[in-house]
């Protein structure tokens, strides 16, 4: 399997770290909700499809990186930094007016 | 300034090696540059450590991955986004790059202590370096003064085209001798000698 990393191009998986779901949102530390922190921990969605995940090219630049990859046929639709704006949800297609009868 | 000790002492012996009745293609040393400097910039300081760096160095380097630059007895190239290994033959360069590059504008780690630099020189250069690491090598995509952060095994290295058939590679000292090793064998097909 090949990541691209965005600074050093396309590199072998063996160079890169996996660090995890990337959907997970971490609670406000001053959080006492443990539900939300249990949900945090322990809950994965484990998606056969298309999953957001976080990786780290430590053997590399040592860059973190969001990584979109297919738990099926480990085909990656997209790599970014961490540190990159996420791309902007696409916007949602027009309606075709309806033809007059 | 304290003695560096290289770690290569107990198997570094100068010699031809190997297959011996093939054309040596392989020159294999250690160098022992004076400064090793991993300069990082803040996230919208690259543009002021670049500056910072040519002037102290007089090099300049390019914004994009892995772009470098090799003048005279000092050579520097981008290792990570905002990151950049710095070397000098002389001593201290990490003193004379705060002085350019202060707390505000970037981060100087003298790491010359830290690594060891390991010269690979020949018509074979690039064959052996290609058994080592997954990186396209070829003078096209690699050309003199790029850089590249990779590893073999856990053995993280960063290495730099110094020449056409030159190129230095630094490994965390304590990896240097069993990564020195490896070359050595990797190196035993086709021959090589130790200087």
């Amino acid at each position: 399997m090949l990541i691209t990393c965005p600074y050093c191009g396309p590199r072998d998986v063996v160079e890169f770290t996996y660090q995890g779901d990337g959907n997970r949102t971490r609670p406000d530390p001053a959080s006492t909700d443990l539900n939300a922190w249990n949900a945090y921990v322990y809950d994965r969605v484990n998606i056969a499809g298309d999953q957001n995940e976080i990786w780290q090219h430590s053997g590399g630049c040592r860059t973190h990186l969001a990584v979109t990859r297919n738990t099926l046929t480990h085909k990656i639709s997209s790599v970014r930094s961490t540190h990159a704006e996420p791309p902007a949800p696409p916007k949602p297609a027009r309606k075709k007016p309806r033809a007059k009868a | 300034m304290a003695e560096t000790l290289s770690p290569l002492d107990t198997v570094l012996r100068a010699g031809r090696y190997a297959n011996t009745a093939a054309k040596i293609g392989v020159t294999l040393s250690e160098v022992s540059p004076g400064s090793i400097v991993q300069v990082a910039a803040w996230p919208d300081t690259e543009a002021k450590v670049l500056e910072g760096i040519a002037k102290t160095t007089k090099l300049k380097l390019g914004g994009e991955p892995g772009a470098g630059a090799v003048s005279g007895n000092v050579a520097a190239f981008g290792i990570a986004p905002g990151r950049f290994l710095v070397i000098s033959e002389d001593e201290g360069l990490a003193d004379r790059l705060l002085g350019a590059i202060p707390a505000t504008v970037g981060s100087v780690t003298d790491l010359s202590h830290g690594r060891t630099a390991i010269r690979i020189e020949g018509e074979k250069a690039e064959w052996l370096l290609a058994k080592f690491f997954a990186v396209d090598f070829s003078k096209a995509k690699f050309p003199v003064g790029r850089g590249v952060s990779t590893n073999h095994h856990d053995v993280f290295a960063q290495i730099q085209r110094r020449t056409e058939n030159c190129f230095e590679v630094y490994v965390f000292r304590s990896f240097a001798r069993s990564f020195w090793k490896a070359l050595c064998h990797g190196a035993e097909e086709n021959g090589y000698e130790v200087r």
